[in-house]
């Protein structure tokens, strides 16, 4: 290949690494305007977008220039003014690359809060500092929770219009606070924002003198997210076996995933799952040549001295330390299906990791008042947006985790086997 | 837990690690998948990425270029010396031939990107492919800041805005009926920056167009646009010879140019890193017809 590019020059490709968060909280919380300060103040934010902000909020009359418009991407969103699907945004500084999930915050689109919310290293709550704490507060905190985002930011906002008073935010902290003690969070922090005026956002504000915190953007960039991958349980799902039919690259059989969790190194011994056959890493290639070991997020290709049958939806982990082959599983399941509830009895097809299989609902223990946590025993089915604990049999052993141990090997989505829309998502609490 | 540095990952790297995962799952879980190919940057990234996926095998699907006649030849010659190289198997969708059969008609302005959806549509029925590769990225415009990495389209193509499957962690659900498909967007969440750091990294050829050169252009709503034998100066545009650039490349009588010196990688990443404009706004005449362009054509089934 004739490369007109000269060596790669030693920038930051190398040495950033990325953070994802979701933001949550409805659109009077200042959701908007405070993705569109982080956007405008690290020079995200380009001219022709903010012109055509500013085109249609004159238009629409709007008395001020609405940062709503900049993620409400969909027509049906600008004219409802309300966010329905997660939008995806994208700004860096030198020290991190982000990815912003904006969620909508309405409980008729807990799905897509959800969804946004499973991939999230981080969650920034808005809450608007003259109402404090509300249902929607709440049930934020407690979705987050459920899918185990490591780190919260409960972001007081709008403290220009409580006189920057310490004791409304100090009150705000404390209720969230012990709010979410009760949630099993992650870490917590909390900060005062104006994000209309910028303050706190990107450096930290003289009219806080009280607060001895970081801006919110100095957190994003130094908050400690390396430690939140699980580097001790090595968890290989095969996704695809490589093997080309060619002249020149002969008897090669490699199997292709991404690492969920662990470390893995050529000449560990491993086991296969289902079959239980044991073997040893021969290697784990990459098109750039080989590498001196594995670990999450990488995608690699593992050889393994000996040749035994290996398939895609089969694990590869260490002998000593596997995921449980289990046909029971105990799970939360958040219901994402308008149109037809769970119910016990119910039959779909369940993906986990890179295995697919069916599974009836055996069993429905309670469903979960997201805004209360209170349980409804009584429950006989579970309707769009509704959470509850279930009990699944799957027709193949998944090779399953507690979902609080490892988000990839802990989580599954349900699929109605007549529409083939995903119409639950898992979080696996027992697997036996 | 350990905290050594060996575990860090860059975020390249973890873009990189996330597009080929996406790949090999298409490739485990349908039957006839190909990937867009336009000669476009983004495409030439997407193609890397799935040599990267299935080494030391070869790519294990075709490429389609759909085709819409308008052309810059520097792109033609490189996408059929990358094909050649890869040993790729080529499938044209081509949009002259399918005004030439009457699928489709030629607009009044002569413009050819509306028209390029039916001729996708037909290619891939013509061939059953059940899921298309697609380079767009999430960053390029609010419609598709949006979109899932797996966009389910019915038997006519359409995107639903509105009914979309959630899609969580990184478990996709790519099941359709017969006729339906799905668009596949490995790149979903790359920037333009992301993209010139891998090509620069990864020393990726792309075709010469990308790189400052002088051009005779015009300027036309405040772009600058090539003179060739897809666009002719109108009355009172005066022809100018600029040095140029283009931040993408789509149809010649639609994509303008940007004044640059940016003759090398490291001088692309500057200019892009400084920029203040996104690239579809500063280059794409076809985006700027309405606020919602972008999501209407997707919903007709557009990538």
């Amino acid at each position: 290949m004739t490369a007109p590019a000269p060596a790669p020059v030693a920038d930051e490709s190398r040495t950033v690494d990325l953070l994802r968060f979701a933001t949550a909280g409805s659109v009077d919380d200042g959701k908007s305007t405070l993705i569109g300060r982080l956007l405008y103040d690290t020079k995200s934010l380009f001219t022709d977008q903010l012109e055509a902000v500013e085109a249609v909020s004159a238009a629409r009359g709007d008395e001020y220039t609405n940062l709503a418009l900049l993620t409400d991407g969909l027509r049906a969103e600008r004219e409802q003014g309300i966010t329905i699907d997660v939008a995806y945004r994208y700004f860096s500084t030198p020290r991190r690359k982000f990815i912003i999930a904006d969620t909508p915050g309405h409980i008729q689109y807990t799905r897509n809060m959800v969804t946004g919310a499973s991939t999230a290293d981080l969650a920034l709550i808005l809450v608007d500092a003259r109402k404090g704490l509300v249902e929607q507060s709440r049930r934020h905190a407690f979705l987050c929770s459920l899918l185990r985002v490591p780190h919260l930011v409960l972001c007081v906002n709008k403290m220009d219009l409580v006189d920057w008073d310490q004791a409304v935010y100090e009150r705000i902290a404390d209720e969230f606070t012990s709010f979410a003690a009760k949630l099993d969070a992650p870490d917590l922090s909390v900060v005062p924002i104006s994000a209309l005026h910028g303050d706190n956002i990107v450096t930290r504000s003289e009219k806080s003198p009280w607060y001895d915190g970081p801006s919110l953007l100095h957190h994003l960039e130094r908050v400690h997210i390396a430690s939140d991958r699980n580097l001790v349980d090595v968890r290989f799902p095969v996704q695809y076996v490589i093997r080309p039919q060619s002249t020149t690259v002969t008897d090669y059989r490699g199997y292709a995933g991404q690492v969920a969790s662990g470390v893995l190194k050529p000449g560990d011994d491993v086991m296969v799952l289902p079959s239980g056959l044991t073997s040893k890493i021969a290697s784990i290639d990459t098109a750039d040549g080989p590498v001196a070991q594995a670990f999450p997020p990488m995608s690699v290709t593992v050889r393994l001295e000996d040749e035994i049958d290996i398939s895609r939806g089969d694990m590869i982990c260490r002998p000593h330390n596997q995921p449980t082959p289990a046909q029971d599983i105990e799970a939360m399941i958040c219901w994402m299906d308008e149109s037809r509830p769970l119910t016990v009895g119910g039959k779909y097809a369940i993906k986990h990791t890179t295995r697919t299989a069916r599974a009836v609902v055996r069993g429905l223990q309670y469903q979960i008042d997201v805004n209360t946590l209170h349980r409804n025993e009584g429950a006989t089915e579970l309707r769009l947006n509704e959470i509850g604990r279930v009990r699944l049999r799957t027709t193949v052993p998944l090779l399953a985790d507690e979902y609080r141990r490892n988000r990839t090997t802990g989580g599954f989505i349900l699929i109605d086997e007549t529409t083939n829309r995903t119409v639950g998502a898992g979080i696996i609490r027992e697997a036996g | 837990m350990s905290q050594t540095p060996t575990y860090r990952v860059s975020h390249l790297d973890a873009l990189e690690a996330e597009s080929i995962f996406v790949m090999r799952e298409v490739v485990a879980e349908f039957e006839r998948p190909a990937l867009l190919f336009s000669g476009g940057k983004d495409s030439i990234v997407m193609l890397r990425l799935a040599e990267k996926a299935f080494a030391p095998a070869r790519i294990p699907f075709p490429v389609m270029h759909v085709d819409t006649g308008h052309n810059f030849p520097e792109v033609l010659e490189y996408r059929d010396r990358r094909v050649a190289q890869l040993g790729l198997n080529l499938v044209v969708a081509s949009v002259p031939e399918a005004i030439e059969s009457g699928l489709v008609r030629e607009p009044a302005d002569g413009t050819r990107n509306r028209i390029q959806t039916p001729v996708l549509l037909a290619a891939q029925e013509k061939y059953r492919f059940d899921a298309l590769f697609g380079g767009a990225r999430r960053d390029e415009e609010k419609a598709r800041a949006k979109e899932r990495v797996y966009s389910f389209r019915d038997d006519f193509g359409q995107w639903d805005p509105k009914n979309q499957r959630p899609e969580l962690w990184s478990l996709y659900n790519g099941r359709h009926q017969p006729g339906e498909s799905i668009r596949v967007f490995p790149l979903s969440n790359w920037t333009e920056l992301d993209i010139w750091r891998y090509i620069a990294r990864e020393r990726i050829e792309l075709p010469s167009i990308y790189y400052a050169h002088d051009r005779d252009v015009v300027v036309r709503d405040g772009m600058l646009y090539a003179v060739n034998e897809y666009l002719h100066a109108r009355d009172g545009e005066e022809i100018v010879t600029k040095r140029v650039r283009y931040r993408t490349v789509g149809d010649a009588s639609l994509t303008a140019a940007v004044e640059s010196d940016a003759d090398t990688v490291e001088k692309v990443i500057a200019e892009v890193a400084a920029t203040r404009l996104t690239e579809r706004g500063a280059t794409r005449g076809d985006d700027r017809v309405s606020e919602a362009s972008m999501e209407d054509r997707k919903r007709e089934g557009y990538f």
